[in-house]
């Protein structure tokens, strides 16, 4: 078993008016096997979180720690934490004109494995996974990227999970902008990346609509930079129903 | 010459431009210029060396051509190639190129002749200083493809025309692949026939300093116009391209979009895109993009995108112009999936230049230019043991 660990997390970022925390103390673990969903309103720090752990260069990480199996991510590099096992789907993926799909997947792969794919069986099992997640055969030559409608953008991070194999994937709004078959399809590629049951899920949601997709083990109510109440799937249930409010004014109130 | 050009004649004899000088074939019409003037200001006038004050040295470019059959190309006297001209000379140079090259070199496709293959013509300089008129024509409904390559070495003179025929189809790729030390001046005129379809590529890989003005205009209206543009400038070059497109017909198109990557002390880029529409192109639609990548310190990228729109019946104008260090969100997503530093650079760079390189539609230019792309980012980032492709 591996496991994520995020413990007390301060994060800042520079603003016109100075450096600003956004990350007021995040501590979480998850293990491999386990789904964890982080929810909360718009501006709670989620997405720095989720950028944080990968690295971005935008995000100063004040003090507190994030480990892959006792090993200190904040302290390697982008692409090495990647390969250590970190994937960051992205909610906004970058448009990387004149880099084909196919030419950045084999390339990634190429980093993460240590050893160039064989031409032969790559190019089937990119295209079975790009089929997989309702991509057709020409979406390889495009650009990476360019011109994906929101819906393509997130079933090509979502094909990235299988091809690129990583031991946890940090989803930030995956589910965000989809219309409900695409929703679905992104939805099952998650779950396949889980069924076997040796990886782990950071899923990062405003809505608990992929929920009924994705069903978390655990659920992290995310208020202004840190987690304010934990439970099962159950709490999910009760935030469709109650709304985030009552944890902001609990928020507010203890601020 | 259809009846809306001549309106066009008639309601604007003369230039309305204001940024482009008159054209002559006299010399004495283009003083030696300052270096303060407006179109002379970004050039290193002494690098220019002979190409300012020049007297005719007999010399030509070697040539070395693959013409397919139905096309010609013949020596053909200085006045026939003044009648046979887009324009007069813009400037000293290119009107020293005609007087000093002697004699024209036409290279005629005939009208609707359909070529499959390629035209391929290198002109070889061998240390000298050479001028040279060269005059494209394309008869009407006419298909073809010409890609010029200049290699080695000398100050070469440069006036080239090319005429397009009404409904004819041209993609005309010129690369200056020169050795070290080159001076390579001149000026590029196109004319866009009614419902014609050209593309032109320049791409400008070698040599000391390269400064191409490059002039279109239409016929009449319909006609279509792409021009690309690949270059390289490393440490002490100077690369400059001047576009002009006159949208003097209706319902014509310019699509123009430069792509350089610069690296090395005293690297200097120039990029002037100019369009005029004029008062009778209406409906029509423009638009240019320079983007330049600054790969090192030390480097300099001039870049000038000009509007002047005398008409407002078009469907769209617009340009943009980008010059800046690499994408540091490029980079963080491509590094976010185990990407070394490095290879991410290099799949950007690859990336920047390959978008463009795969719209020239040649595959044998396509293949050369990426050759060249990746020659370059083995200065940048060292080798790799991985090779990349598009």
């Amino acid at each position: 078993m591996s496991e994520l660990r995020i413990s007390g997390l301060h994060v800042e970022v520079e603003t016109e008016t100075g450096p600003k925390e956004i990350l007021k103390g995040v501590d979480l673990t998850v293990a491999t096997g386990e789904v964890h969903a982080i929810m909360g309103p718009n501006g709670s720090g989620k997405s720095t979180l989720a950028y944080s752990i990968a690295g971005h260069p935008k995000y100063t990480i004040t003090s507190g720690s994030v480990t892959l199996d006792g090993v200190e991510l904040t302290a390697m590099s982008v692409d090495e934490r990647a390969r250590a096992g970190l994937f960051l789907a992205m909610q906004y993926p970058i448009e990387v004109p004149g880099v084909s799909v196919a030419n950045f997947l084999r390339t990634a792969r190429t980093a993460l494995s240590g050893e160039a794919p064989k031409v032969r069986t790559w190019v089937k099992e990119v295209n079975v996974a790009l089929e997989k997640v309702g991509l057709d055969g020409t979406f390889a030559a495009r650009s990476l990227n360019e011109g994906f409608s929101g819906g393509e953008k997130k079933r090509h991070e979502v094909a990235q999970l299988e091809l690129l194999s990583p031991k946890f994937a940090i989803l930030d709004e995956t589910d965000s902008g989809l219309d409900i078959d695409a929703l679905r399809i992104v939805s099952e590629g998650v779950n396949r990346f889980t069924e076997a049951g040796d990886r782990g899920v950071l899923l990062i949601t405003h809505y608990t609509r992929i929920l009924n997709y994705i069903k978390p083990d655990f659920v992290h109510v995310f208020v202004d930079g840190h987690i304010v109440a934990e439970g099962g799937a159950e709490l999910a249930d009760r935030l469709e129903i109650e709304g985030y409010d009552r944890f902001v004014k609990a928020a507010k109130a203890n601020a | 010459m259809t009846a809306v050009s001549n309106v066009a004649e008639a309601v604007e004899a003369n230039p309305a431009s204001h940024l482009h000088p008159i054209p002559s074939w006299d010399v004495a019409d283009h003083p030696l210029p300052t270096g303060r003037e407006e179109v002379w200001r970004f050039t290193p006038l002494r690098r220019l060396r002979g190409l300012l004050e020049a007297e005719a040295s007999g010399n030509t470019l070697e040539w070395t051509t693959q013409l397919p059959a139905g096309v010609s190309l013949a020596p053909i006297s200085a006045e026939r190639a003044r009648e046979l001209s887009v324009e007069a000379p813009i400037d000293r140079v290119s009107a020293l190129a005609a007087l000093n090259a002697g004699r024209g070199v036409q290279l005629d496709i005939p009208a609707d002749t359909e070529l499959s293959e390629p035209i391929l013509l290198t002109g070889n300089g061998t240390g000298q200083a050479v001028a040279e008129h060269l005059v494209i024509t394309v008869g009407p409904r006419a298909k073809a493809t010409i890609v010029v390559r200049y290699t080695g070495s000398g100050t070469f003179a440069d006036k080239t025309d090319i005429s397009v025929g009404d409904g004819a189809s041209l993609t005309f790729v010129a690369i200056a692949d020169w050795d070290a030390g080159t001076t390579h001046g001149g000026h590029h005129a196109v004319l866009v026939g009614r419902d014609a379809q050209v593309r032109t590529v320049t791409a400008s890989l070698g040599g000391d300093l390269i400064r191409l003005a490059e002039n279109a205009r239409f016929a009449g209206p319909g006609g279509s116009l792409e021009q690309f543009g690949v270059y390289f400038v490393d440490a002490g070059q100077h690369i400059e391209h001047r576009m002009f497109v006159d949208h003097n017909a209706p319902h014509t198109t310019s699509h123009v979009d430069y792509r350089g990557a610069l690296q090395g002390q005293g690297a200097h880029s120039v990029w002037v895109g100019d369009v005029l529409i004029r008062k009778v192109a209406e409906g029509i639609t423009t638009y240019e993009t320079n983007k330049n990548l600054v790969l090192t310190d030390g480097c300099r990228a001039d870049s000038v995108p000009n509007l002047e729109i005398e008409t407002g019946e078009i469907e769209g104008a617009g340009h943009s112009s980008t010059t800046g260090r690499f994408d540091d969100e490029q980079l963080f997503y491509l590094r976010s999936r185990g990407i070394p530093e490095d290879e991410a650079r290099r799949l950007v760079v690859h990336g920047f230049f390959a978008d463009i390189i795969r719209r020239i539609g040649v595959p044998e230019v396509e293949a050369r230019l990426m050759i060249a792309v990746e020659a370059e980012l083995e200065v940048i980032v060292g080798g790799s043991a991985q090779a990349v492709s598009a």
